[in-house]
């Protein structure tokens, strides 16, 4: 039996925006976060605080998070990569932060320069201050279905970072299919083994289409009881792990899953498509969500 | 065993419609020289069934002209089988004469598609199979059948499941052996895939059913999913995602060949299709229509050479 709610988490903005090539002004990060906060999603990822010589297009994030609307009811996690950031995200008003951990040793040692053990061990003090503070944090593991260095990546090594994270004081973890390879084999198996250590109540998928497997994933996920997913408006951000790949999933693709299930999201798939709409106009790109696409009906 | 233990088939038999359905919805038409070397590279693929093409007017259909030139050109491999589609009884003889020994025949769930697209009742076009039909048994010519609109309609909007049960059953006991379960515009989800199914499985074995999934509005891989976990094990796909829809200006139709077998790979179900080799034959149809795939694993694999 699925769940009859689902909590859809819209990272278009950070992860989205992210792997996109244009870098997009802030005066048009902060209407899509806008147009978003009335679809009636109830999480929208706002930007991250991160170090702007990594990640050019995240540079205007203490503007971004000044200028947005906060409408009541919604929340807007910023992801902060150390205890810097996640001073300045709070500073600039953020509730809500995010932290990355790996399944896999290389992807960590590739991207941060240190092992698994080293990059939680950094966490720490952003956990101290987010307990401090009273800001909650989600956890995102990435790889948990495969990486782009060491391939196949065991289901016990996603379970035991998974429930480090999770007794770090994480309230979610957040499982990316990052570079989109996994099947709802691979989702299956993961899961069963994860569900051990994390209760189900406390996990989400991020899944990737990078193989079209995005929404077959997503839906054995489902069944499996997870009632939370990440999406990202018009399926923004691209694999830099792949050419001219896809990457992230489509909101409005998901959105349209879960309304032919009958699950209630709270979202308005038709206000969503005209936000994606804006922002590929603004990028001046093609949508990647097929239910965008075939809205030019008879 | 894995896949086994987990409920589903561990086989699936894949339907190639790539050279019939996929290309009848490309507007570039394609030489008959290229349509052939097509098929011929499909047939080493390890795929059970490719359909070749359609015996229907070339007044209606432009693309499929040449399928006289095209069921007469192609190499017929051993273990291969070569569906065509036969509108009529005329369409079936012209289809024997040129080779065919496999046919479809091509119902709806709606009155109102009959009418639009071969205009005539739901009831005139099941009149039409029969013939077709009786013909085939006479012949030991072997008969699919499929059922357009099985889980929405362009001009109907929402479709009763119980009419794509009696729709089905009518094609079945006129003697079809498998009956593909089309959602010719792609608007199904899991939610009306699952209902649709449990009704028609009541009508017809779970062995003689096949699905058609159009991937318009991106729910095609998880509408067969629901369906291999409800036990069906043969689906329709065609290679690259050719064939856009005729429906919805711009969007995609036909779910891409090599995302299914992607997705039953993973899954441990055995399809007996190389992935690669459809990734090819893929690659070649798309420089020689000049258009990008369809296909996100060939998208991604073709630019990280990993699969």
């Amino acid at each position: 039996a699925f769940p009859k709610r689902v909590k859809v988490v819209e990272v278009g903005p950070r992860d989205g925006l992210q792997n996109e090539k244009n870098v997009v002004p802030t005066p048009v990060k902060i209407n899509l976060i806008n147009m978003l906060s009335e679809t009636g999603l109830q999480v929208i990822e706002a930007t991250s605080f991160v170090s702007p010589k990594w990640v050019p297009q995240m540079a205007d994030h203490t503007e971004v998070m000044q200028g947005i609307k906060k409408l009541p009811g919604i929340s807007y996690p910023v992801l902060t990569p150390n205890l810097k950031g996640f001073q300045a995200a709070v500073a600039a008003g953020a509730k809500e932060v995010s932290i990355f951990g790996a399944a896999s040793e290389l992807f960590t040692k590739k991207n941060i320069n240190c092992s698994i053990e080293e990059s939680l061990e950094r966490f720490d003090e952003v956990m101290a201050a987010a307990r401090a503070a009273s800001v909650p944090v989600r956890g995102y593991v990435s790889c948990v279905l495969g990486c782009p260095y060491e391939g196949k990546i065991s289901a016990a090594k996603v379970a035991e970072v998974s429930k480090k994270m999770y007794s770090m004081g994480c309230y979610e973890i957040s499982l990316g299919d990052t570079i989109g390879i996994g099947t709802p084999g691979s989702m299956k198996e993961m899961l069963t083994a994860v569900m051990k250590e994390v209760p189900v109540g406390a996990l989400a998928v991020h899944c990737h289409d990078t193989y079209g497997q995005a929404l077959a994933n997503i839906l054995v996920a489902l069944q499996m009881g997870v009632s939370v997913v990440d999406a990202s408006v018009a399926g923004l951000g691209g694999c830099p792990y792949a050419q001219g790949a896809s990457g992230n999933v489509a909101t409005e693709d998901l959105v349209y899953m879960l309304n032919g299930l009958g699950i209630h999201t709270g979202v308005d798939l038709q206000k969503l498509m005209d936000t994606g709409t804006f922002i590929c106009n603004a990028l001046n790109r093609r949508t990647n969500s097929k239910v965008s696409q075939a809205s030019c009906r008879l | 065993q894995e896949s086994q233990a987990s409920g589903l088939p561990d086989y699936v038999k894949i339907v190639e419609v790539g050279p019939r359905d996929g290309l009848q919805n490309e507007k570039v038409i394609v030489p008959t020289g290229i349509k052939i070397e097509l098929i011929n590279r499909l047939s080493k693929t390890g795929l059970p069934a490719v359909e070749v093409t359609s015996f229907v007017s070339s007044k209606w259909v432009p693309q499929m002209a040449d399928h006289k030139e095209v069921m007469k050109g192609i190499e017929r491999h051993p273990g291969v089988q070569y569906p065509v589609l036969t509108p009529n009884l005329q369409g079936f003889h012209s289809a024997i004469a040129a080779g065919a020994t496999e046919v479809s025949v091509f119902g709806a769930a709606s009155e109102s598609f009959s009418k639009m697209n071969i205009n005539c009742s739901i009831e005139e076009s099941i009149e039409k199979f029969e013939e077709v039909a009786k013909s085939a048994r006479n012949m030991n010519i072997p008969v699919r059948g499929y059922v357009s609109c099985a889980l929405g309609c362009p001009y109907e909007g929402n479709i009763i499941p119980a009419k794509v049960a009696e729709v089905s059953k009518r094609l079945y006991s006129m003697g079809c052996y498998e009956i593909s379960l089309g959602d010719t515009i792609g608007v199904g989800t899991p939610g009306s895939m699952k209902r649709m199914l449990e009704v028609v499985m009541k009508e017809i074995p779970l062995s003689a059913l096949a699905v058609h999934c159009h991937d318009t509005y991106g729910q095609a891989l998880a509408n067969i999913l629901t369906a291999i976990q409800m036990g069906v094990a043969v689906v329709d796909s065609s290679v690259a995602g050719l064939g856009g829809c005729p429906y919805a200006k711009g969007a995609t139709g036909n779910v891409a060949t090599e995302d299914v077998i992607y997705m039953l790979n993973g899954l441990g179900i055995n399809t007996g299709v190389n992935l690669y080799a459809v990734m090819e034959a893929g690659n070649f149809i798309c420089t020689a229509l000049n258009k990008k795939t369809n296909s996100k694993v060939a998208q991604a694999s073709f630019n990280t050479g990993v699969i």
